[in-house]
């Protein structure tokens, strides 16, 4: 095997072993970083563990958001018009946020299992208006 | 009368696009050139008629003709000017247009700077921009002609209020410029490589294309996390929101193309690698723009939601990326490459190799990323989504290890230095770089991490290494710079940043950081096309006051949408952010408030990087009229 030969077979190897090494740790990484996507009834039907984070989705309840008296913390029902669940979120609601809209929660259910938000997303169309989910 | 005018040009630019593809194509088989030479007229052609539907888009935006249901859903007669010249690319159909506009754009440059070239070669790189624009125009025409009617008597939907912003107005006539430039080096590949000739003038013209590109695509991404910052009021300067992973995909493969087609400029070498390169940063232009106009993503912006759009743009890709790399697995072996010496390990050759393989890699794990989501959808095995950490997780050692090659490529020369040689430069900027950092961030951070204390030592070591290069390379030089300069404004920004989500009544005062922020009130205010409530803060450092914050929260009465305008005192070495929440009563609001030090760094550094870009196109095109 000339030289040149001989390098581009170590360079190519080396390229593969890269590329493999970094895949397997990337899909590793992946592994532990998806954020599952449950709705209400799914919740209802497989109660997922306690801190366990996922990424709740459905629609606002209406009439069912619920500032606590001067806190900044609230709750309010995200419903899939089956089965229904309680989020308590401490933050700032996103401008498209509106009862009977969808929404995203991000967070886990806690020991006394209520469901604690980390981030709430509003859910909109193609024209950035809220967006309510279709019933199933 | 717009609306009918439009949709002939329209269709007489399909027509002139399709012969821009057909007549120089068939003269290329057949050697004839008077069909060869018919390339640039049909190319001119082409290009006058998309510009006469863009201008009659842009006419019927001005003067509200709400016959046209892309202009009712769009405009409102009260929107103010700036943004109904801007409002046509503000939604799927007009986008499009602009986006082979941009291309027609292109493709005139090239006819302009590439005359130099052989007759068959130039024609051949005309054909193959012209069938490009011939799929992307039937695309517009089938499925989302901006030129159809509207039902009677529309007062105008109004452009969404989110990008009724001042960022908006040149960021996606930015970001397109750079996708769709990334054809033209695209269109030259593929002519070379069934012209069978994959020679020097070829990498350094494709270079320049795909340098321009680049510097458009960037500024078009500074631009867009700008928007982000500023519009979204979250503080964040970018999410891994599918969309902008999308616009990151081509441009970790295009820096990894212009690194690569300067080996093939000099040296000769890597042209296998290079043209793929070209080909799969203008398939992930194609892809970009197919995530972003397919639908298919859920995202903070999805555009359009039809199936069919989606199913025709599928195949669209499918078939020109299908016919790219059959022409390339057919024609790469072909050509003959050059017979190269092995490659030493402490070379520039080897580690613009190492960059661009590392490149390749990030934008592998991005795209996986990106996908995976929609695969999993796709084989109903779940509804999942992939959030920044996972992004975070594995771009972070990625960035740290090409920062590191990054140094050391100003430090080797083109021909090897010996291991020793290298080291022994490398290693007082090494000790440098590590000492400075310890020093920075003992003065500024309480609690330094791994994390921090890395990347900031070695974007300081690319700073070191590049600075005796400014005067011989001034544009690599810059570019390097600027992305080291980002780079620790992002390390900084986010370990530095402070925030606050509170509730806040008049008369009281929040404490971030150094700062007091004293909320004096509210008032109203009224604008063109929106009523709004203005919060007034005083900002106070040390008992001196630093600045008035004028945050807002303004409804949108045509969409009855509510948003909510940021106010920043910016300054260069932190940003006062102050975004209004909901009112609880009239003199008690949610508010968020954030200090961000060093974050404009970021975006200066993405300027300086763009800078750099632009002075390598000047230089390189004054040392080539030298030369003739």
């Amino acid at each position: 095997m000339n030289k040149i030969r001989k390098q581009r077979v170590v360079m190519i190897g080396l390229f593969a072993f890269g590329i493999s090494l970094s895949m397997t740790l990337i899909l590793y990484a992946l592994k532990q970083n998806i954020n599952i996507f449950l709705t209400p009834s799914e919740i209802h039907s497989t109660p997922p563990k306690v801190n366990y984070p996922f990424r709740l989705g459905g629609v606002v309840k209406k009439n069912s958001l619920n500032h606590f008296k001067n806190k900044l913390g609230m709750t309010f029902i995200v419903t899939d018009f089956k089965h229904d669940t309680l989020v308590y979120y401490n933050g700032i609601l996103p401008d498209l946020f509106k009862e009977g809209k969808g929404v995203i929660a991000q967070g886990s259910f806690n020991a006394k299992g209520l469901f604690v938000a980390t981030e709430v997303l509003a859910k909109h169309d193609e024209n950035y208006t809220p967006y309510a989910r279709n019933k199933n | 009368m717009i609306r009918l005018i439009g949709e002939l040009s329209l269709l007489t630019a399909l027509c002139f696009a399709l012969l821009q593809f057909a007549l120089p194509a068939w003269g290329y088989i057949k050697k004839n050139t008077y069909l060869l030479a018919s390339a640039r007229t049909l190319a001119l052609g082409q290009c006058l008629f998309i510009l006469l539907s863009f201008a009659l888009l842009t006419a019927a935006f001005i003067t509200s003709d709400f016959s046209i249901a892309y202009v009712a859903a769009n405009s409102h007669p009260n929107l103010p000017f700036m943004y109904r010249l801007t409002a046509l690319w503000g939604a799927h159909e007009g986008s499009l247009l602009l986006w082979i506009a941009i291309l027609n754009g292109w493709t005139m440059a090239y006819t302009v700077i590439g005359k130099q070239h052989t007759l068959p070669f130039y024609s051949l790189v005309i054909a193959i921009l012209g069938l490009i624009s011939v799929c992307f125009l039937a695309f517009l025409y089938v499925t989302s002609n901006p030129f159809l009617a509207a039902a009677p008597f529309q007062t105008g939907k109004d452009l969404n209020p989110l990008l009724q912003d001042p960022g908006f107005v040149i960021h996606p006539p930015m970001l397109y410029a750079g996708y769709v430039g990334f054809s033209v080096a695209f269109a030259l590949t593929q002519a070379a490589l069934i012209h069978g000739s994959l020679e020097r003038e070829w990498a350094r013209l494709t270079r320049q294309f795909a340098l321009a590109a680049w510097c458009f695509l960037t500024g078009g991404i500074l631009l867009g996390s700008w928007w982000a910052y500023r519009v979204l009021g979250w503080g964040g300067f970018w999410f891994w929101d599918p969309v902008e992973n999308a616009s990151l995909l081509p441009w970790l493969t295009g820096t990894a193309l212009i690194h690569i087609l300067l080996l093939s400029e000099k040296r000769g070498t890597a042209r296998g690698w290079a043209t793929l390169l070209a080909i799969l940063t203008f398939a992930m232009s194609l892809l970009g723009t197919f995530l972003v106009r397919s639908g298919v993503l859920i995202s903070v912006h999805t555009f359009a939601n039809d199936p069919a759009r989606g199913a025709f743009l599928l195949c669209l890709l499918t078939f020109l990326l299908t016919a790219a790399f059959l022409i390339y697995a057919i024609r790469l072996p072909t050509i003959q490459l050059a017979k190269r010496p092995p490659i030493p390990f402490f070379s520039r050759d080897m580690l613009l190799t190492i960059n661009s393989a590392l490149l390749f890699v990030s934008m592998l794990t991005i795209l996986l990323g990106t996908l995976y989501p929609l695969i999993l959808d796709a084989l109903h095995l779940g509804t999942i989504s992939v959030g920044a950490p996972y992004f975070n997780l594995v771009m972070l050692p990625l960035l740290l290890i090409i920062l590191l090659f990054m140094g050391f490529g100003p430090l080797c020369q083109w021909q090897s230095l010996s291991p020793k040689t290298v080291l022994r430069l490398a290693w007082p900027l090494i000790g440098i770089a590590s000492l400075g950092a310890y020093a920075i961030l003992w003065l500024i951070l309480d609690d330094m991490t791994w994390v921090s204390y890395l990347s900031l030592a070695l974007s300081l070591w690319v700073i070191l290494s590049v600075r005796h290069h400014v005067r011989i390379l001034p544009g690599m030089s810059l570019s390097h710079m600027g992305f080291a300069i980002l780079v620790i404004g992002i390390t900084l920004s986010s370990f530095l940043n402070q925030e606050q989500e509170m509730l806040l009544h008049t008369g009281n005062a929040a404490k971030i950081g150094p700062y007091q922020f004293f909320f004096m009130g509210t008032k109203e205010t009224i604008g063109q096309n929106y009523r709004g409530i203005q919060g007034v803060f005083d900002v106070i450092k040390n008992k001196h006051h630093i600045a008035y914050l004028h945050p807002e929260k303004r409804i949108y009465p045509v969409r009855e949408m509510v948003i909510t305008k940021v106010d920043i005192h910016p300054s260069i070495f932190r940003d006062l952010y102050i975004a209004l929440g909901n009112p609880r009563h009239d003199d008690l609001w949610s508010v968020r408030i954030y200090y961000k030090p060093f974050v404009r760094w970021i975006w200066a550094g993405g300027i300086i990087m763009i800078l750099g870009g632009i002075v390598n196109l000047l230089l390189r095109k004054t040392s080539r009229l030298h030369l003739s």
